[in-house]
C-alpha cells in the first residue's frame, strides 16, 4: 500500500465512523419498543416538574432531535395549507395579518397538544402547517380555521326590530315595483318580513329553514347597497332550533358597533355547570382584563333589563338577559355545544381571534394504519428490490461484484447519516429516491465493470485494465450525474411536500455515490491489485 | 466471466427503419389515446377535488359504496376498487368540495354499514387556485429539467447529438404519458416526479452511447459513420442491459410491493425505463445517424 492509499483509507474510515455516530440515534429511536418510541415523541422539557424529570426528558427530546424523522405520508398525520384572506384589510394591517395569524394558530395547536407541529409561513399569504401523529381531524381544522372574533352586541328592542323591518320591507316592495310595475299582493308588500314565522319576539325572529337561503341573500343584498341606513347588525343563531315543532334559525337584530370585543378575555375555561337549566351542558366561562371588567361593569349596569348578544364570528351564541350590572369582569358563554366545542372554544377566545379570516386551500391526510402499512410495503419492496440487485451483481462480477455491494452498502450509510445530519424527513417518496439511488450506484459499477472487462479483453494487464477502466468510465459517470441531478433539483426547486422528500434523497445519493462507487471501490481496487501483484481479477 | 451478450454484432443502423415503425406506432398510439381521452386524466392535485381512501372490513362491494356515497349527495364521486380487499378510493371533483371530506365520506358508509368496521386511511384534498398552481409549477419544471439537460447535452456534445438526445427524452416522456393514459391512470405530483426521473435515465443511458461514439469516432477515423455506431452501440449493449435490468429489478419490486401511493410512480417507471433503454439504442444514435447524413448530403452539394 502506498502513503496515499493508507491516507485514502484513513479518510474513508473515519468518514464512516462519522456516519455510523450520526446514525446512532436513529438506531436508537427506532429499535424500541412502541411505547417507548412515543414517549419518546411526546417528551416536552417545558412540562417537567422537577430537575430530575426534566434532563430526562431534555436526552428524550435531543434524541427525538437527532433521529432521522418519518414524514408524515410514513407515520400518519395532517398537512395543511391555509390561505389567509386579507382583501378586506386595510394595506398597512395586511402586511402584518398573516404573521399575526401564525402567531395566533400557533398557540391554538400548542394548547390543542400536538407533538411537533411544524408552522411555517409560505410566499405571501399562506401559512403551511404539518401535524404530525394521530388526531382528531375535523376539531383540529375547526381549531385552526376558525376566526374566534367575538364581538358583545346589545339586542335591540322589539319595537326597534319591527321599525327596521319595515324599512327593510319597503326598500324591497320598491324594488320589486320597480321591476314588476304594479301593486302587489302582501308577499310582495312585505317581502322581507313575510318570511319570516314569527318576527320580534323577545328580540328574535324565527325563519324555517326553507327561508334562510333566501332571507340571507336578501340580508347581504342590503349590506352592499350604501343607499339602504343600515343602522343595525343582522346575525343569525349559532344553532338552528324549534318553534311550534318546526324547525328554523333565529334571526338577531342587534347594535352595529360591538360594546366590547374578545381582546379583552384574559382566560377561559371549559365548564359544565354554567347552564342551571341543564346542568352539565358544557359552555365557557371568561374572565375579562381589567379594562374590559371595567367596560363590562358600564355595559351591564346601562343596559339592565335588555339582552347582551354573545356573538362569535357572525353567529350568535347566546343572548342573555342582563339582570343586574356584573362588576366582577367575569362571564360566561353558554348554547348547545358539545363538550369539545366547548373545549374548542376556550382554546380560541384564549389565544385571540385571527385577524382576518383563513381558507384551507390544500389538505392531506393520512391515517396511523395507512402510515404503517406503507412503511412496511416500502421497505418490503426497497428490501427485496436491493436484495435482487445485490444477488444480480454478485453472481455476475462475482469478487468485484462484492466490491460494487460495499460501495452501495457505504452509499447507503452516508446517505442515511446526511438525512439525520440535515434534519431531513423520510418519505414515501423519498424511499422511491433512495432506490433509484441504488439504480444509479449500480449503473456507475456496470459501467466500471464492463469497461475493465473490455479492457482486458484487449489483453491489457490488470493493472492498467483498472486503470483505464475508471479513467474512461469516469467521463460517462460524471456527465450521468449531472443530468440526473438537474432534474432532481428541478423537482426541488418545484416541488411540494413528499416531492421535495424524493428529489432531496434522489440528488443526496447521487453526489455520495460519485464518493463512494468511484473513490471508494477504485481505494479497494488499488489495494487489492497492488498488494498481491495479480495477474488475475476476479470480475 | 460471466457474460451476457458479449461480442455481439448487430447492424442496428441497418435496420432502423424498424425502430421508426415501433416508434411511430407508439406515439401514434399515445396520441390516439390522449386525444379520446382528452387530454392527459389529472388527478386532484392538478384539478382541485379531494380523494377520500378508506378500509372497510368486511369488504363490501364497490356497487354498495358507490350508491351509499351517492345517496349522501355526493353524486359525481367515482369509486374505484383497489388491490387490497376493502380498500377503496372515493374522487370528489370539485363541485362537491366539502369542508371535510373525509369524516364526512366515513360517516356516510358507517350509516350504510352499521356493522362494518370503516377506517380513514388517507385524504388529499386540493382547492382550485392550488391545483391550478401545482399544475403550472409542474410544467415549469419538466422543462426546466428538459431545458437544462438540453443545455448541458449541448455543451458536452456536438449540437447533432444532442437533438437526437433530446428527441429521444421526448420520445420517452410522451410514450410514457401515453401509456398512463392508454391504460387510464392519472397523472398526479408522484407520475410527474416518475416523468422527471426517466429524463434523467434516459439522457443518462443516451450519454453512456454517445460518448462511445465519439471516442470511437476518434479511433475509427475512416470509418462510416452508420459503422462506428453500430460498433459503439454494440460495445455497450450489455452495459445498457444490465442497467436496465437492475433498475426493471427495483422498480418491479416497488411496482408489486409498495403499495398504492407508488404504484402509480412504479408503473410510469417501468414504460419509461423500457422504453428509454430502446430509445438510447434506436432513436437518439438514429436520429443523430440521420441528421449527419443529410448534412453530409448537402454538403457536396454546396461545393460544386
Amino acid at each position: 500500500m502506498t502513503q496515499s492509499d493508507r491516507n485514502k483509507l484513513f479518510l474513508t474510515l473515519i468518514g464512516v465512523a462519522v456516519a455510523l455516530y450520526t446514525l446512532w440515534p436513529t438506531f436508537q429511536f427506532y429499535s424500541m419498543s412502541p411505547a417507548s418510541r412515543q414517549e419518546v415523541l411526546q417528551a416536552r422539557p417545558a412540562m417537567a416538574t422537577n430537575e430530575g424529570d426534566r434532563t430526562r426528558l431534555q436526552d428524550l427530546a435531543k434524541l427525538r432531535e437527532k433521529a432521522i424523522k418519518l414524514g408524515l405520508d410514513l407515520q400518519g398525520g395532517m398537512y395543511l395549507l391555509l390561505e389567509v384572506d386579507t382583501s378586506k384589510l386595510p394595506p398597512a394591517e395586511a402586511r402584518n395579518a398573516v404573521d399575526q395569524a401564525m402567531q395566533i394558530i400557533r398557540n391554538r395547536i400548542d394548547q390543542f397538544g400536538v407533538a411537533e407541529p411544524s408552522i411555517q409561513k409560505q410566499g405571501q399569504n399562506r401559512i403551511l402547517i404539518q401535524l404530525p401523529g394521530l388526531l382528531d381531524q375535523e376539531r383540529a381544522k375547526e381549531l385552526i380555521g376558525q376566526t374566534a372574533l367575538l364581538e358583545f352586541k346589545i339586542v335591540k328592542t322589539d319595537e326597534e326590530t319591527r321599525a327596521l323591518f319595515d324599512r327593510i320591507d319597503q326598500y324591497f316592495a320598491r324594488k320589486m315595483a320597480g321591476a314588476a310595475g304594479k301593486a302587489a299582493p302582501d308577499s310582495l308588500a312585505h317581502p322581507w318580513s313575510s318570511r319570516f314565522l314569527t318576527v320580534a319576539q323577545g328580540g328574535e325572529s324565527f325563519a324555517l329553514l326553507d327561508n334562510v337561503a333566501a332571507i340571507d341573500s336578501m340580508r347581504q343584498d342590503l349590506v352592499k347597497d350604501s343607499s339602504f341606513s343600515m343602522d343595525a347588525a343582522l346575525n343569525w343563531d349559532s344553532h338552528p332550533s324549534e318553534r311550534e315543532g318546526r324547525t328554523g334559525r333565529g334571526l338577531y337584530v342587534l347594535g352595529k358597533d360591538p360594546l366590547m370585543q374578545g381582546k379583552e378575555v384574559a382566560s377561559a375555561q371549559m365548564r359544565l355547570d354554567l347552564d342551571q337549566e341543564r346542568p352539565g351542558a358544557p359552555g365557557v366561562s371568561f374572565t375579562l382584563t381589567g379594562r374590559g371588567g371595567a367596560l363590562f361593569a358600564d355595559i351591564t349596569g346601562a343596559n339592565v333589563g335588555r339582552r347582551l348578544a354573545i356573538v362569535l364570528d357572525q353567529r350568535v351564541q347566546s343572548a342573555p338577559n342582563i339582570h343586574e350590572r356584573i362588576p366582577r369582569g367575569q362571564g360566561s358563554i353558554t348554547g348547545s355545544f358539545t363538550e369539545e366545542e366547548a373545549q374548542n372554544l376556550s382554546i380560541v377566545l384564549r389565544s385571540g381571534a385571527l385577524p382576518a379570516p383563513v381558507n384551507i386551500v390544500e389538505e392531506r391526510t393520512v391515517g396511523p394504519s395507512l402510515g404503517q402499512d406503507s412503511i412496511q410495503k416500502g421497505l418490503k419492496a426497497g428490501g427485496l428490490g436491493a436484495l435482487l440487485v445485490v444477488i444480480f451483481m454478485i453472481v455476475y462480477y462475482r469478487l468485484s461484484g462484492v466490491v460494487a455491494v460495499v460501495a452501495l452498502l457505504l452509499n447507503m450509510i452516508g446517505l442515511l447519516a446526511c438525512m439525520a445530519a440535515f434534519h431531513a424527513t423520510l418519505t414515501l417518496p423519498g424511499i422511491a429516491g433512495v432506490v433509484l439511488t441504488i439504480g444509479m450506484a449500480v449503473d456507475t459499477n456496470v459501467l466500471i465493470f464492463e469497461r475493465i472487462r473490455e479492457e482486458l479483453r484487449h489483453k491489457k494487464t490488470v493493472l492498467s485494465a483498472i486503470e483505464t477502466g475508471y479513467a474512461r468510465a469516469y467521463r460517462t459517470i460524471i456527465d450521468a450525474h449531472v443530468t440526473t441531478l438537474l432534474s432532481a433539483v428541478a423537482l426541488m426547486w418545484f416541488g411540494t411536500g413528499p416531492i421535495r422528500g424524493f428529489a432531496i434523497t434522489l440528488s443526496l445519493g447521487l453526489i455520495i455515490n460519485l464518493i463512494t462507487a468511484v473513490g471508494v471501490s477504485k481505494m479497494i481496487f488499488d489495494a487489492w491489485s497492488l498488494r498481491r501483484r495479480t495477474s488475475t481479477i476476479s470480475i | 466471466m460471466f457474460e451476457i451478450l458479449h461480442g455481439i454484432n448487430v447492424d442496428w443502423m441497418r435496420r432502423r427503419r424498424i425502430a421508426y415503425m415501433v416508434s411511430g406506432l407508439s406515439i401514434l398510439a399515445s396520441i390516439v389515446s390522449l386525444v379520446m381521452h382528452g387530454g392527459p386524466r389529472y388527478g386532484v392535485d392538478f384539478t382541485g377535488g379531494s380523494l377520500v381512501e378508506v378500509r372497510m372490513t368486511p369488504p363490501p362491494e364497490v356497487d354498495q359504496v358507490r350508491s351509499a356515497v351517492d345517496r349522501a349527495g355526493f353524486h359525481g364521486a367515482e369509486i374505484q376498487k383497489l388491490n387490497s380487499p376493502g380498500q377503496f378510493l372515493i374522487r370528489l371533483s370539485l363541485s362537491e368540495q366539502h369542508a371535510s371530506p373525509g369524516p364526512a365520506v366515513v360517516r356516510t358508509l358507517q350509516a350504510a354499514h352499521p356493522n362494518a368496521k370503516v377506517e380513514l386511511l388517507r385524504v388529499e384534498s386540493v382547492g382550485p387556485r392550488v391545483g391550478a398552481e401545482l399544475r403550472g409549477a409542474a410544467i415549469k419544471a419538466v422543462f426546466l429539467a428538459l431545458g437544462m439537460i438540453l443545455i448541458y447535452v449541448a455543451i458536452r456534445y456536438d449540437w447533432r447529438y444532442s437533438m437526437g438526445a433530446v428527441a429521444a427524452l421526448f420520445h420517452d416522456v410522451f410514450i410514457t404519458l401515453g401509456a398512463i393514459s392508454i391504460f387510464n391512470k392519472e397523472v398526479n405530483l408522484t407520475v410527474v416526479a416518475a416523468l422527471l426521473t426517466i429524463a434523467g435515465f434516459s439522457i443518462n443511458d443516451t450519454i453512456v452511447v454517445f460518448d462511445r461514439i465519439r471516442e470511437r469516432r476518434q479511433t475509427l477515423r475512416r470509418e462510416p459513420a452508420e459503422k462506428v455506431m453500430n460498433i459503439a452501440i454494440n460495445e455497450t449493449l450489455s452495459r445498457t442491459i444490465i442497467t436496465s435490468f437492475t433498475v426493471v429489478l427495483t422498480v418491479l419490486a416497488l411496482f408489486f410491493l409498495g403499495g398504492e401511493v407508488l404504484h402509480d410512480f412504479s408503473f410510469a417507471m417501468l414504460v419509461g425505463v423500457i422504453y428509454g433503454t430502446y430509445s438510447s439504442v434506436y432513436v437518439a444514435s438514429a436520429l443523430a445517424l440521420e441528421t449527419q447524413l443529410y448534412l453530409e448530403r448537402k454538403k457536396p452539394a454546396r461545393k460544386r
